[in-house]
């Protein structure tokens, strides 16, 4: 595991910090504008998109995975993608159920 | 973990030789100060994972129930304040931003940086929780505090709320589903509330960070636990984007 090593030091410099900050104060003025247009079902579609768009960025370079080691890389993308399982399962249940509203 | 190498070295070097070489920071059950950093920057993650998971239940829960109830979710969203959401949502990135400067700054040994960085990290929490508080208060006032004051009023009189009405033209509820917007200010209150208390701890957190900082911790080497700390609070941030999008947003029309 030697590269874990390489990256262990790995120091992101102030102009990646303001480039990340740009894009994501143009996301949240982008966001904001697009629920203010009647799309339908698409407006929570945009929302999330956008959400998921500006959190990745935020993982990814002010939480600095995309510079970390494996483990670190590892460990993320298998807690999150426990989380969708168990969000996506709980919400299946609910839709192919004859209770409530739905 | 990542030098089996070092474990080689030590053994042929004898074991207390390299004593004096390592920094004072380093733990003696790590090999290396990489190894050590490795283990707390994967435990953190790991912590911040069952945070995720904890939010998660919290997000789904409003998932389920917007669906269910969807009128009563529009309606109730509709009393949120998109401009204090927005302002907010810009205040927290800006605070992730200078959070994400101060851990460069401590990687890079700049100590007079790191105290400024943290101090306006926590400057813009705090105004984050003073716009969440006039936020609040609005809905104290409104009696759209779940309980025993909970008041259905502009929910099945729209046009008694002027200000949400001239916005929204929102239609009477019937009473049935009027009495359901008090299941989404129970997650509102308990969403940004769990939020807030988050921010609350990391304020805290911030301000021993600061006391510590000024005395010349954190640049010297051992920068983990303001690197640990940014990942809290950029976590706390990304909390927000998601709740900011679900509350605020996507119930407009």
């Amino acid at each position: 595991m030697s590269e874990t090593n390489e990256h262990a030091h790995h120091i992101v410099g102030p102009k990646v910090y303001v480039i990340i900050l740009f894009a994501l104060l143009v996301g949240t003025g982008l966001t904001v504008w697009a629920s203010f247009i009647d799309l339908g079902p698409w407006n929570p579609v945009i929302a999330l998109a956008i959400a998921t768009t500006k959190a990745s960025l935020v993982v990814l370079f002010f939480m600095g995975v995309k510079y970390s080691g494996k483990l670190t890389k590892l460990t993320v993308f298998a807690g999150i993608f426990t989380f969708l399982i168990l969000v996506s399962m709980t919400l299946a249940d609910y839709i192919s159920r004859a209770w409530g509203n739905w | 973990m990542p030098d089996s190498h070092a474990i080689d070295q030590s053994a042929a070097a004898g074991a207390h030789s390299a004593h004096e070489e390592h920094p004072a920071y380093l733990r003696h059950h790590f090999n290396s100060t990489e190894q050590q950093a490795d283990t707390a920057n994967f435990a953190m993650w790991l912590f911040l994972l069952t945070e995720v998971m904890f939010f998660g239940g919290l997000f789904t829960a409003y998932l389920i129930y917007r669906n269910w109830f969807y009128q009563a979710f529009v309606a109730g969203s509709h009393q949120l304040n998109v401009i204090w959401g927005t302002t907010n949502t810009f205040v927290l990135i800006l605070s992730s931003f200078t959070m994400a400067m101060g851990v460069w700054c401590a990687e890079t040994g700049r100590r007079r940086g790191l105290v400024l960085c943290l101090s306006l990290t926590f400057i813009l929490g705090l105004g984050f929780l003073g716009i969440k508080t006039i936020e609040y208060s609005e809905k104290i006032e409104k009696h759209h505090v779940p309980g025993f004051h909970y008041s259905l009023q502009s929910f099945v009189d729209p046009a008694s709320d002027p200000e949400v009405y001239k916005e929204y033209h929102d239609k009477a509820l019937p009473l049935d589903m009027a009495r359901h917007t008090e299941l989404y200010f129970s997650l509102y209150f308990l969403m940004t509330g769990m939020h807030a208390l988050h921010m609350i701890i990391g304020i805290g957190i911030l301000g021993f960070m600061i006391y510590r900082a000024r005395a010349g911790a954190y640049t010297s080497g051992h920068v983990t636990f303001v690197e640990n700390f940014g990942l809290y609070w950029h976590f706390v941030d990304i909390v927000w984007i998601y709740l900011f999008a679900l509350l605020y947003l996507i119930s407009r029309h």
